[in-house]
């Protein structure tokens, strides 16, 4: 089942995955990808109901003309999800990893625990700016929008930045470690938040076993 | 990539301020773009590019003095500012690309531009990645400053606080349904003068008829109101600081002494060092952040002379 969201004026596709009691997880796509239709093999051990959300520009969401997106702007299309869905725990891949880390500062009491995979996206921009690609792409942008892949793939992630997110977390949602890698890439940024004693760096089977445990 | 938009009659006067002579809509990847131009159609191209939360009606007295030197004087409104769309996205990269766009529906040839406060940072940008496409380059009141600025509300805060991102969620859930608040001319202008306190009244009704709407309970600020102040994004100041270095086009700076809140307070001795060779900065003594609107007349003089 599919519900739709609104985050200012693009409709998010929330696509419920698997019913039942309990904490949902979220899960959120990596770059130019799209929620899967079912369940994925590596979440099945996960106890409760699965939600994935599709992000803006991406698979049932809004395509919206002219691009604009920031990771902080994709952080409110979680922040969506989680007024529907209540206290979640968020798996990420890629850039749906560095989402699921923002959104743990942005809403700490809500988000239980957010676990980080690999997958597209995960790098981002690096952490210095380069000369800015300014032009678009013309024509009737489609999913997965080529502004989404361009602008979210050169998008800032200077380590100290991103590790504020982390700390903001630690310090807020009451759980010791509230952050779990479980990617195995290390762009500077992630290298960063790895390394915080506030942040566990586990696999994916034992983060879910240990978020589900809360 | 144009087409024609309608025009409109002045609500108000303000002595010395004349409405474009020309409107168009310029297409930015399907955001309406609304642009403006004073002065002959056939006249070399000049660009003004306005700052966070304004227009280009600002330009209505600075324009015009342009304009009579023979200058095609060519403005627009960012997306979500004045006459443009309302656009699902906002970000200092998109307002860069429309600036583009609008650039691109006029000429491709490099041009002269003037640009105000966070107009200045966008127009930075732009020159370091196309840096050929910028003849002249003249920024009022928005060089960079180690410290972030208050109309680059997504931009350049890095010291955020876990409230501050609670605020800004809270604000994004119900940006879908905000409605800027009403009111008549002179509450509007007041409640702009809090962020404007050295503009006089008579300006900023003016201001209002232009910038706002009237719907039947009232004026609105056409300003989207999804747009807000006090974000935060992983830009560091010092970036901007260490690229201005490598700007190739001749760079007139003019800059603010009085500190007041929309202000980008940069201070004048610590920015020398980063200037690009030739470059001239001109500190404008007991003047706020709208250097062009306290001194037009002043202002066009300078720029005309630096233009050639």
């Amino acid at each position: 089942m599919t519900i739709f969201l609104t985050h200012n004026r693009v409709k998010l596709a929330l696509h419920h995955l698997r019913p039942g009691p309990g904490r949902p997880l979220l899960h959120l796509h990596a770059l130019g990808e799209q929620s899967p239709a079912h369940v994925p093999a590596d979440l099945d051990a996960w106890p409760g109901p699965v939600f994935a959300l599709d992000f803006t520009g991406h698979g049932a969401s809004t395509v919206p003309g002219g691009g604009g997106y920031t990771s902080e702007v994709l952080m409110g299309d979680a922040d969506a999800a989680l007024q529907l869905i209540g206290n979640a725990t968020v798996v990420g891949r890629g850039l749906g990893a560095h989402i699921a880390l923002l959104i743990a500062a942005g809403r700490p009491q809500q988000v239980r625990g957010a676990i980080l995979c690999d997958g597209a996206g995960l790098v981002g921009g690096g952490d210095e700016p380069g000369p800015l690609v300014v032009r678009g792409v013309p024509g009737k942008p489609t999913a997965p929008d080529p502004f989404a892949l361009v602008e979210l793939a050169s998008d800032l992630r200077p380590p100290d930045y991103v590790v504020r997110f982390a700390e903001l977390a630690a310090q807020h949602s009451g759980l010791a470690q509230p952050i779990a890698v479980a990617a195995k890439a290390r762009p500077d940024w992630l290298k960063a938040v790895a390394g915080l004693p506030s942040v566990a760096v586990e696999s994916l089977e034992d983060a879910l076993c240990r978020f589900a445990s809360l | 990539m144009t087409s024609a938009q309608t025009e409109e009659t002045p609500f108000l006067s303000y002595p010395g301020a004349q409405r474009p002579n020309r409107h168009r809509w310029v297409d930015s990847y399907g955001v309406n773009i609304a642009t403006c131009e004073w002065g002959p159609a056939d006249g070399p191209p000049l660009f003004l590019v306005h700052g966070g939360s304004d227009f280009a009606g600002t330009f209505d007295v600075f324009a015009p003095l342009l304009a009579a030197a023979g200058w095609r004087v060519i403005s627009w409104d960012h997306r979500g500012h004045g006459d443009s769309d309302y656009a699902p996205l906002y970000s200092w990269d998109a307002d860069v690309r429309d600036a583009l766009s609008v650039l691109d529906s006029t000429t491709p040839d490099p041009v002269p531009v003037v640009a105000h406060s966070k107009g200045g940072g966008m127009m930075l940008q732009l020159a370091e990645a196309l840096p050929l496409r910028m003849s002249k380059v003249v920024i009022i009141d928005g060089l960079p400053s180690p410290e972030p600025h208050p109309d680059v509300s997504d931009h350049e805060q890095r010291r955020f606080t876990q409230q501050n991102l609670a605020n800004w969620l809270d604000h994004r859930r119900s940006a879908a349904s905000t409605f800027r608040k009403p009111g008549t001319i002179d509450e509007l202008a007041k409640r702009r003068k809090r962020m404007n306190p050295r503009l006089s009244d008579d300006w900023l009704r003016y201001l209002v008829t232009i910038g706002a709407k009237r719907d039947a309970d009232g004026w609105r600020w056409k300003l989207d109101p999804a747009i807000r102040f006090g974000g935060f994004g992983p830009w560091r100041p010092d970036w901007s600081l260490e690229r201005l270095r490598t700007l190739r086009a001749p760079l007139l700076g003019l800059t603010a002494t009085v500190e007041e809140e929309m202000g980008w307070g940069t201070n004048h001795k610590a920015l020398l060092p980063f200037l690009p060779p030739g470059a001239s900065l001109v500190p404008f003594e007991n003047t706020g952040h709208f250097v062009h609107i306290e001194h037009p007349q002043r202002v066009a003089s300078m720029v005309l002379e630096f233009l050639g």
